[in-house]
């Protein structure tokens, strides 16, 4: 067996436990198991660490059951750990396909994680909006933003179990809307957004064109309505340190 | 890579979350602090902005545990890549790795897993360590992993393997020292073999750690304090090697930093007594 080949086995032994993997090499039960269970072990913590409020939610026996399942399907791939987690969010849809509070109480989670070493940058003062052209202006969102169509009210459950406090029960919105995860500083942040604004970031996510926000909002609310609440957002956002870059297109 | 890291006899400590704020409110008594590389290979956030602070006030070393410099497909350049990056800001003290491998075609264990001690291994090992130091610019180190599993294709000793790796690369060796206790357990080799038999002039830092008893095998677990018999092998080794820069690893069942200190104040003390 040369060295790709033992690799290969060896790979083969961590994912399957298989007999033939290990009587391929050298049938060592003990050292074996070993590896097996650092292996195992370690992929599990890594989702504990992840997820510490959806394995609340969830209760351990039923976390520990997902995060099983998503080991024996989807080993992991990249050079760092801290992209395992990622991969989970596909395989609570399968494992719990009608909890979308599970669903997005897991996004939340991820995207907190991701946000708090997304990279740096600083928040836009009002000074550099002072000259700028606005009918092409375009606008850089800060990299740490994420965003997430919302449906249930697992904001409010993330909030509770984060404060360590008893969670509502899960609940469907009267009206779906969007949440935003970002960090402001060293600090990650969440806000529940209504649709409109969800949607409104969405396009300005798109290409950044402040013309192009305007124009989408004008065509939802009119022209003196969308353009005030075009300026709306644009205040909001500056104030929570959402937009990092402005150029005149 | 010819350019040998400089010789550096201090005595420190990892740097993990939970001691964060001793090091960046209070003066540690350590002289140097050694972090793991890929905690801190991320775009930005608090992770990076510490270990910036962290290095105004200590020489820091970087200690990887995912080049995978025994992948028999080569290494990853977006790795070394991001490893490049976080050295060129920091300017570490030492840069190392294990001898092991994690990474196996898209798939990637997390694990220091074992290395056949053969000459295919030997030759694909030096040909990542040419390339990763050629990528990085400088010596690394690389450490000898504790091992759970012997191969009967096997066609030297670990510490021939180590020697020859260090001959052919100019690599430089991080020797742990409890790895060489729990894998002369778990194989039945005298580690003091092993001390003699890899080049003592290449070693340049120490690893001290403690582990734990499994069911047939002892566990490189870094969960414990050094143990008698680890510190009894260190005095040999430090016999042998010189001062090198020295430190005490615990991963697990972190006590306050004071326990640790009082670790490295055995450290030194086995030192000062050479």
């Amino acid at each position: 067996m040369n060295l790709a080949e033992f690799q290969q086995t060896f790979r083969h032994w961590l994912v399957s436990a298989a007999d033939d993997a290990a009587c391929a090499l050298g049938n060592h039960r003990a050292g074996l198991a070993v590896y097996q269970n650092n292996y195992r072990a370690q992929l599990v913590a890594c989702l504990e660490q992840a997820f510490p409020h959806l394995r609340r939610w969830l209760g351990d026996e039923a976390f520990l059951a997902a995060s099983i399942t998503h080991i024996d399907r989807h080993p992991p791939h990249a050079w760092t750990l801290d992209a395992y987690p990622e991969g989970f969010y596909p395989t609570l849809l399968e494992v719990f396909p009608h909890n979308p509070d599970v669903h997005e109480l897991a996004w939340i989670e991820s995207a907190l994680n991701q946000a708090f070493v997304a990279a740096d940058a600083q928040p836009l003062t009002l000074e550099a909006l002072a000259t700028l052209e606005w009918d092409t202006a375009v606008l850089r969102l800060a990299p740490s933003l994420r965003c997430h169509a919302l449906t249930t009210n697992a904001d409010a459950i993330w909030s509770a179990l984060w404060q360590a406090q008893p969670a509502p029960p899960a609940q469907m919105l009267e009206a779906a809307g969007g949440v935003l995860v970002w960090r402001r500083q060293f600090t990650s942040r969440l806000r529940p957004v209504d649709a409109l604004e969800f949607q409104a970031l969405a396009q300005l996510q798109g290409d950044g064109s402040f013309a192009g926000l305007c124009e989408w909002l004008v065509a939802r609310l009119g022209e003196e309505a969308g353009v005030a609440r075009a300026g709306e957002y644009l205040a909001g956002w500056l104030g929570s340190e959402l937009i990092v870059e402005v150029s005149d297109g | 890579m010819s350019n040998s890291t400089a010789h550096f006899a201090g005595y420190g400590l990892g740097l993990r979350k939970e001691h964060y704020c001793d090091f960046l409110e209070t003066s540690v008594p350590v002289d140097f602090v050694e972090v793991i590389s890929e905690n801190f290979m991320v775009a930005g956030g608090q992770p990076r902005h510490i270990l910036r602070q962290v290095r105004e006030r200590h020489p820091v070393a970087l200690h990887g545990v995912s080049m995978s410099i025994g992948s028999a497909e080569g290494l990853d350049p977006d790795y070394l890549r991001r490893l490049k990056a976080l050295v060129d800001e920091i300017d570490p003290l030492f840069v190392s790795d294990h001898l092991s491998w994690s990474r196996s075609g898209a798939f990637n264990a997390h694990d220091l897993l074992p290395v056949p001690y053969t000459d295919e291994a030997l030759d694909r090992v030096c040909a990542n360590i040419h390339q990763a130091q050629e990528a990085l610019g400088r010596t690394l180190l690389f450490e000898n992993p504790s091992s759970y599993l012997a191969f009967e294709g096997a066609s030297m000793s670990e510490w021939a393997f180590i020697t020859a790796m260090a001959q052919r690369t100019g690599c430089e060796l991080l020797l742990d020292v409890n790895n060489v206790y729990v894998s002369a357990s778990n194989h039945g080799f005298d580690a003091r073999d092993f001390l003699d038999g890899i080049p003592a002039e290449r070693v340049r830092q120490i690893h001290l750690a403690g582990h734990s008893q499994g069911a047939e095998l002892l566990i490189d677990s870094h969960d414990s304090p050094v143990c008698s018999g680890v510190w009894d092998l260190y005095a040999e080794a430090i016999a042998r090697v010189g001062p090198v820069a020295t430190m005490i690893e615990r991963d697990d069942h972190l006590p306050p930093l004071a326990e640790l200190l009082h670790e490295l104040s055995m450290a030194r003390a086995v030192g000062a007594r050479r």
